[in-house]
């Protein structure tokens, strides 16, 4: 599994704040993304039926996951395609590195999946001496700088233009110095030309999947570059790594989560490309790889359903959710510190990883709600955070001044004439640090004054001054 | 405008009660003016939703079965507050959901709760205030109000209607300012980052004065426009519709 730096968000976020570069790529979100989003939504008048339609599309298929998933590998199977189960991550990874041996492969082209960053497959194949290459532009900038993605559909959405300039300038030595690469056009032509001869040295391709179908038993993905039909196309062995949740009925059902993915990930229609592969290539057929081969992976996922969790097995990693938050939108993705961050990552880390490790996510959020405003799947994403919040407060592991801060407040609010005191007092202590109205230091609430000052409270709260008006 | 006299439970706000009692008053005003008969509890204190957004889910619901207790016999309760007024509307009936007792109590508390400036004008038909304030004002949508309660026109409707005032929108107005109850405590520069963005946006508006319905909100972006020694001043809307016209907060 990837290394679970959640514990150390606070540190992460603080460099994040400092760091310039981040902050003015961070800046493009709301022009790239959420603006986007909202022409895309307001051209669409039937966007909020479409949205629960998708919403009730998946929790059929939740529902019913069983007799799906077995439906789609009947129909997958009667297509030539051969389906692996896999518990874990460590499970999914000796199933690969058996299909790649299978094929005695030395070079592995994969096309965009975040189910590989959860199971952390490209340092294991490397171990193993097989050599592994991005496709997508975003993941292959992150492999040349050896980082990991901060966004699940824009990967390097944390890099700068420049950034990416002087990365490539550093890793294609062999081109000319004074080439030119000022536009992100130039970038994407350059990746492209150097990635193009890798495809057709490929022995195997490795998509992810963004959907399962079960009546025709054919995996699905989007992408804007194309990188994934020839990472797909192009190998002798194509391998699809997808969880158990990604399955849906029909066609048509695709349709209609197709209609809500691109509009809310990005303000397209559609996304450039969408590729639905079923099975390996047929006798006679031109192209297409040899053989295909799905790998279904649980990694504890069966364990959220029938728990307030299961809502989130309806993501479709759109990241309408990052997109929307301004936490996320402070700090960036890497200060969730593993693969999924914002609101999604926010309720699917700790439910990966454990609490223990994860426990600051669910509680750097304002509950603003946007998240769940913009979720094309209707996650109650602020519900499913506050949910980890209880499992973290009945398991007591919150620091222990906040536990007894809130328990003696929870005491007093449940005994008005004693609040009326306390707070009484209180308020006495506060007055006497205001100057002018306003307090700019203070005692035992120092992270609220270091960032901005505490209006100073009333010298006769409203209930006393209604007493005395009465 | 809605004629039939209701007896009003205000819910002050623990925020309201401590820090500006005028927001209170603004309240009374408008909703005696707006016909009603207002009432204030005095054995009230906080809605429990800092408890809530703990995870203390226990104790937030001890909490709402003594706001239930104390309020569940008036016609409304109306709090000038979204955030609060969500917390009883939305999330009482979710907390007591699986207990006998206080469930169908908890349904009709929130039935008839509102929040203020939604209350006066969806409720009590209220289609203009008597007030003047002269100047430009922006606005604030605070989140819980905006997308628990629908909370949007309803301001605009009446502060359109103050003498005086031309509304200049804020951009991102529907994004959250950072306060985020406790977690402008428990993460205070990422919360510093999300209320700087707003401070500049209100700057940009062009506005002299920032308003909102959530003094949660409030405190914490006049508490960021006094560090930055801004001169826009804030206030809740309802001082502003009620015509009250003190210092602003965090101004002696």
């Amino acid at each position: 599994m990837m290394q679970v730096n959640s514990s150390a968000f606070k540190e992460i976020a603080h460099k994040a704040l400092h760091d310039d570069q981040l902050q003015e790529a961070l800046g493009l979100l709301r022009t790239n993304f959420g603006d986007a989003r909202a022409t895309a939504v307001e051209r669409l008048p039937e966007f909020g039926a479409l949205r629960n339609a998708g919403r009730d599309i998946r929790n059929h298929t939740l529902e019913n996951l069983d007799h799906y998933l077995e439906a789609w590998e009947v129909k997958a199977t009667e297509q030539g395609a051969i389906v692996h189960w896999a518990r874990d991550g460590e499970e999914a990874r000796r199933i690969i590195l058996g299909l790649c041996r299978s094929v005695d492969a030395k070079l592995m082209a994969k096309s965009k999946t975040m189910i590989s960053e959860e199971i952390a497959l490209n340092p294991f194949l490397e171990d193993e001496g097989i050599e592994v290459i991005e496709t997508d532009l975003g993941e292959y900038i992150l492999q040349l700088a050896d980082e990991p993605p901060s966004h699940v559909i824009g990967p390097a959405i944390h890099k700068t233009k420049e950034q990416v300039a002087d990365l490539f300038r550093d890793s294609h030595a062999a081109l000319d110095p004074a080439r030119r690469l000022v536009e992100i056009s130039d970038m994407v032509g350059e990746a492209r030309q150097v990635l193009r001869e890798r495809y057709f040295e490929a022995d195997v391709g490795l998509t992810g999947a963004n959907f399962l179908i079960a009546e025709t038993g054919s995996s699905v993905i989007v992408t804007n570059e194309g990188n994934g039909d020839l990472s797909q196309g192009l190998a002798k062995m194509h391998i699809v790594l997808a969880t158990i949740d990604k399955v849906i009925p029909t066609l048509n059902d695709l349709a209609t989560v197709l209609r809500l993915l691109a509009r809310s990930a990005t303000g397209q229609e559609m996304a450039a490309y969408t590729t639905l592969s079923t099975g390996p290539r047929r006798t006679d057929a031109e192209g297409g790889p040899e053989s295909c081969h799905v790998v279904i992976l649980d990694n504890g996922r069966t364990g959220w359903l029938g728990t307030p969790f299961q809502e989130a097995l309806r993501c479709v990693r759109c990241g309408a959710c990052m997109n929307h938050c301004p936490v996320y939108g402070a700090v960036g993705g890497h200060a969730y510190g593993w693969v999924y961050p914002g609101p999604i990552g926010a309720v699917l880390t700790p439910a990966l990883v454990g609490i223990e490790r994860a426990r600051h996510l669910p509680n750097a959020s304002t509950f603003c709600g946007r998240c769940e405003s913009v979720c094309p799947m209707r996650i109650p994403l602020p519900k499913l955070m506050r949910e980890w919040r209880r499992q973290e407060f009945e398991s007591k592991i919150q620091p222990l001044r906040q536990r007894f801060g809130l328990a003696f407040w929870r005491w007093l609010a449940q005994r008005p004439v004693l609040y009326r005191w306390a707070t009484a007092i209180a308020v006495h202590g506060m007055r006497l640090l205001a100057r002018d109205g306003r307090i700019r230091r203070l005692p035992l609430a120092g992270a609220w004054t270091s960032v901005r000052d505490m209006p100073a409270p009333a010298r006769r709260s409203f209930q006393s001054q209604w007493k005395g008006r009465k | 405008m809605n004629r039939d006299a209701v007896d009003v439970g205000l819910f002050v706000t623990c925020l309201v009660d401590l820090f500006r009692p005028g927001v209170g008053f603004a309240a009374v005003k408008l909703l005696e003016t707006a016909g009603c008969r207002v009432y204030v509890p005095e054995n009230q204190t906080c809605c429990g939703q800092p408890a809530f957004n703990s995870g203390d889910f226990k104790g937030a619901a001890n909490i709402a079965r003594d706001v239930i207790a104390t309020f569940e016999n008036f016609d409304c309760v109306v709090a000038p507050s979204g955030s609060c007024a969500a917390q009883i509307k939305v999330y009482f009936p979710e907390l007591l959901a699986s207990d006998p007792v206080w469930s169908a109590r908890a349904e009709l508390l929130a039935e008839k709760t509102w929040e203020l400036v939604s209350f006066l004008v969806n409720c009590r038909g209220v289609e203009a205030v008597d007030a003047s304030h002269q100047g430009t004002v922006t606005y604030h949508d605070s989140c819980s109000g905006l997308r628990e309660l629908g909370v949007k026109e309803q301001p605009r409707k009446l502060l359109g209607s103050v003498v005086g005032l031309s509304l200049s929108e804020l951009e991102g107005a529907e994004e959250c300012c950072g306060f985020g109850g406790t977690f402008c405590v428990k993460y205070p520069e990422v919360s510093g980052k999300i209320v700087g963005q707003k401070t500049e946006a209100v700057a940009a508006s062009g506005a002299q004065t920032l308003l909102a319905g959530d003094l949660g909100c409030l405190l914490n972006m006049a508490g960021k426009l006094s560090r930055e020694n801004s001169d826009v001043e804030v206030r809740h809307v309802a001082e502003v519709l009620a015509g009250e016209s003190g210092p602003a907060i965090g101004r002696g």
